[in-house]
């Protein structure tokens, strides 16, 4: 059944949708789109996030934007260990190639998903504040509120992180070391220390993006196994460590998966990620917003 | 002769020693499972686990059957179908276990039941939906009170039928068991002459429903039957709130796994408000048999430290129950012999704590012990008020019900 209000309607989830994806995508483009680390544990991380954003409001009563800025800084310090974990066992040997580092982040992830069941049980976990549940109307279209917070919270990552990587030392050195990490060596910078600090910069971003997954939709577990492909998908669309090409690829890909899913049937929904992602990758291999190298 | 009484005393200790030490060194029975512990269906599958757990350990209390204690023999199946030929291949081959019962759920289920039929096993189903309907397993008993296929659609929609509803959307999940449940919708809403206005299936990876909801609301249906699974059920039931689903539904809900958990309703909370759905067991007066009561207090002193289900409502006293109709057939049948407690199962009536149990052909129930409950006055994250009766007022069967249905929808959500 076509109706231009219902097209309206499904345009506008599909942007707030998107956002939703590109902040859960954001430190994933940062990991494996700049820094090359086959990070599939990146889910296991966003739920691990979520349920510790579940344990404040539910236990201390924060608010879950602001459990996910206080879990912040811990995961940061998560982000480092893990990395310098992969670099000491994997990376400095060699034997991060091929399946090997996928295998290394295969096994965190599994750990991490028996860790929350041992803590928190196999049920579902929610969150409780005053935007989950209510929607703003417009006319007669209702937008929920949480997919709104989801807009602003992708938004703003973004436009930080696209700052961050472009205004500060800090930051050019790990587009640096994402191009030429021998030449950044040759100048006198230890590009593992500065991998180790993106990658803590990545999991931090997570932080954030947890507590939004849990204000999206109750989480459970096993929920990562739903992420890794849409993560991976809006990564590699957008091009690789492109941040705000993350944030229009995830929207596209939003925006393609709703209008599908109310117009022309909810079966054709999940085709349509790795469908747009192979027409993408036909057209330009480097992605909508990567450089060709 | 103190010689010989001292003689006599130390034979007969050692020969009674020697017989017990035989009793007790005779090898367990095994009860052989897979059962979900991770992934999606991990919910029901702990608290089904759990109330078998209470009748193996109430079993061997009573020292066992056929002089044996009882053991379960029990795999992790991910809630994934994928995983379970292999598991019930090496319960059978390596564990060499007595009886089998199979996994929660339909969908672990399916994929086993050629190998158990090849293998001539007997299987005690639990909680899965028209598995049989194609293998056609004579040694299959599913403890699952469905009974007949098209019973669960068919109470649901009488009910929208007297409500004066004519039209039905359709809202499924795409996998087995929620499509088995769509098809017998689709049928029983064509015998009562309903027009079916919008039938979707959505895929399990679903993230938001708003899109769904609003094709559906768009549609204009007196009635929506959610066929659906525990983590898209509160997805769908959040989005209903939301967008709203329009003031024509008369009635929403029948088919919607989940929202028998005590913890996803007590994360609902007031969102369950007017929801019409099935339910297996209630804490109505009327639905307690012999041991109902025991059963439960066992179970919640359990729950906690096994971080399952508090309540248990929907799962575990049928997991009690499937133990206790294997434990009637082994004792009136005296042994392990597949066909003969197949036999046994078939043809007698069996008292367990879910009421009295006979099988059809198919191994279903010959008939349907599905309730349809309407929520009602539920307030926001407290579990303990599905403890008390009138939360759920039972408006099918006839024989148990206990309230009238609140329609339309939108007022019975108030």
């Amino acid at each position: 059944m076509f109706s231009f209000e219902l097209l309206l309607d499904a345009v506008v989830i599909g942007v707030l949708l998107g956002c939703f994806y590109a902040a859960v995508s954001l430190g994933l483009s940062i990991s494996f789109g700049l820094l090359d680390v086959p990070h599939v544990a990146h889910p296991a991380f966003l739920v691990l996030a979520s349920y510790a954003v579940y344990f404040l409001n539910e236990h201390y009563g924060v608010d879950p934007l602001l459990a996910g800025l206080l879990i912040t800084p811990l995961f940061f310090l998560f982000g480092l260990f893990a990395y310098r974990l992969y670099y000491e066992t994997f990376e400095r040997r060699g034997s991060d190639a091929g399946v090997r580092g996928i295998a290394f982040f295969f096994g965190i992830a599994f750990i991490i998903e028996v860790l929350i069941i041992m803590q928190f049980g196999v049920d579902q976990r929610s969150v409780t504040a005053d935007y989950v549940g209510k929607a703003w109307r417009i006319g007669e279209m209702r937008i929920p509120f949480r997919l709104v917070v989801a807009f602003v919270v992708a938004a703003a990552l973004t436009i930080l992180l696209t700052l961050y990587l472009s205004r500060t030392f800090m930051g050019r050195a790990i587009r640096a070391v994402a191009q030429d990490q021998e030449a950044l060596r040759l100048m006198g910078a230890n590009p593992i220390r500065i991998k180790q600090w993106a990658f803590g910069i990545a999991t931090a971003v997570l932080g954030i993006a947890g507590a939004l997954l849990i204000i999206v939709a109750p989480v459970e577990p096993t929920l990562d196994r739903t992420y890794i492909g849409r993560t991976f998908c809006v990564v590699v669309m957008a091009g690789l460590g492109s941040m705000s090409g993350t944030l229009v690829a995830a929207i596209i890909l939003g925006v393609a998966e709703t209008v599908v899913l109310t117009l022309f049937g909810a079966s054709w929904a999940p085709a349509i990620s790795f469908a747009m992602l192979l027409g993408v990758l036909a057209v330009r291999p480097q992605g909508l917003f990567g450089r060709r190298s | 002769m103190k010689r010989r009484t001292l003689l006599g005393g130390t034979i007969a200790v050692a020969v009674l020693g020697l017989t017990t030490a035989a009793i007790g060194q005779q090898a367990p029975i095994k009860i052989g499972m897979s059962m979900a512990q991770t992934g999606g269906l991990a919910g029901g599958g702990k608290a089904s686990l759990l109330g078998i757990e209470v009748w193996r350990d109430d079993v061997n209390a009573r020292g066992g059957l056929l002089g044996r204690k009882v053991e379960l023999v029990v795999y992790d199946d991910k809630s994934s179908a994928s995983e379970t030929p292999a598991i019930y291949s090496k319960l059978l081959d390596v564990d060499k276990v007595d009886i089998l019962f199979a996994p929660y759920a339909t969908v672990p289920t399916a994929p086993l039941m050629p190998l158990v039929k090849q293998r001539g096993m007997l299987l005690m189903g639990n909680f899965s939906f028209q598995v049989n309907s194609k293998v056609g397993h004579d040694m299959w008993f599913n403890n699952a009170p469905w009974g007949p296929a098209d019973s669960w659609a068919s109470s649901f929609l009488d009910l929208g039928q007297k409500a004066g509803g004519k039209t039905i959307a359709l809202l499924a999940a795409d996998q087995e068991f929620a499509q088995n449940l769509a098809k017998t919708a689709r049928e029983v809403a064509t015998k009562l002459g309903m027009q079916v206005v919008f039938d979707q299936a959505y895929p399990p990876s679903t993230v938001e429903f708003s899109g769904i909801l609003r094709a559906l609301k768009a549609a204009k249906p007196d009635i929506v039957y959610v066929a659906s699974y525990p983590p898209d059920s509160a997805g769908i039931l959040r989005a209903v709130n939301e967008i709203g689903i329009g003031d024509n539904v008369k009635l929403f809900g029948g088919g919607m796994v989940g929202l028998q958990f005590g913890t996803v309703m007590e994360n609902l909370g007031s969102l369950l408000n007017g929801v019409v759905n099935y339910n297996t067991w209630l804490p109505e007066p009327q639905m307690y048999n012999d041991g109902t009561k025991a059963f439960f207090e066992a179970y919640t002193k359990r729950a906690v430290e096994a971080k399952v289900d508090p309540l248990g409502y929907y799962l575990a006293p049928y997991g009690y129950a499937n133990g206790q109709m294997i434990e009637q057939a082994i004792k009136a049948v005296g042994s392990l012999d597949q066909k003969a407690l197949a036999k046994y199962l078939r043809e007698k009536t069996h008292k367990t704590i879910v009421g009295s149990i006979t099988f059809a052909a198919d191994g279903e129930w010959k008939e349907t012990g599905v309730v349809q409950a309407q929520f009602r006055g539920i307030k926001d994250k407290n579990i303990e008020q599905f403890r008390s009766p009138g939360k759920q007022v039972i408006l099918f069967p006839a024989k148990m019900k206990s309230g009238d249905l609140i329609t339309p929808f939108e007022a019975a959500r108030k």
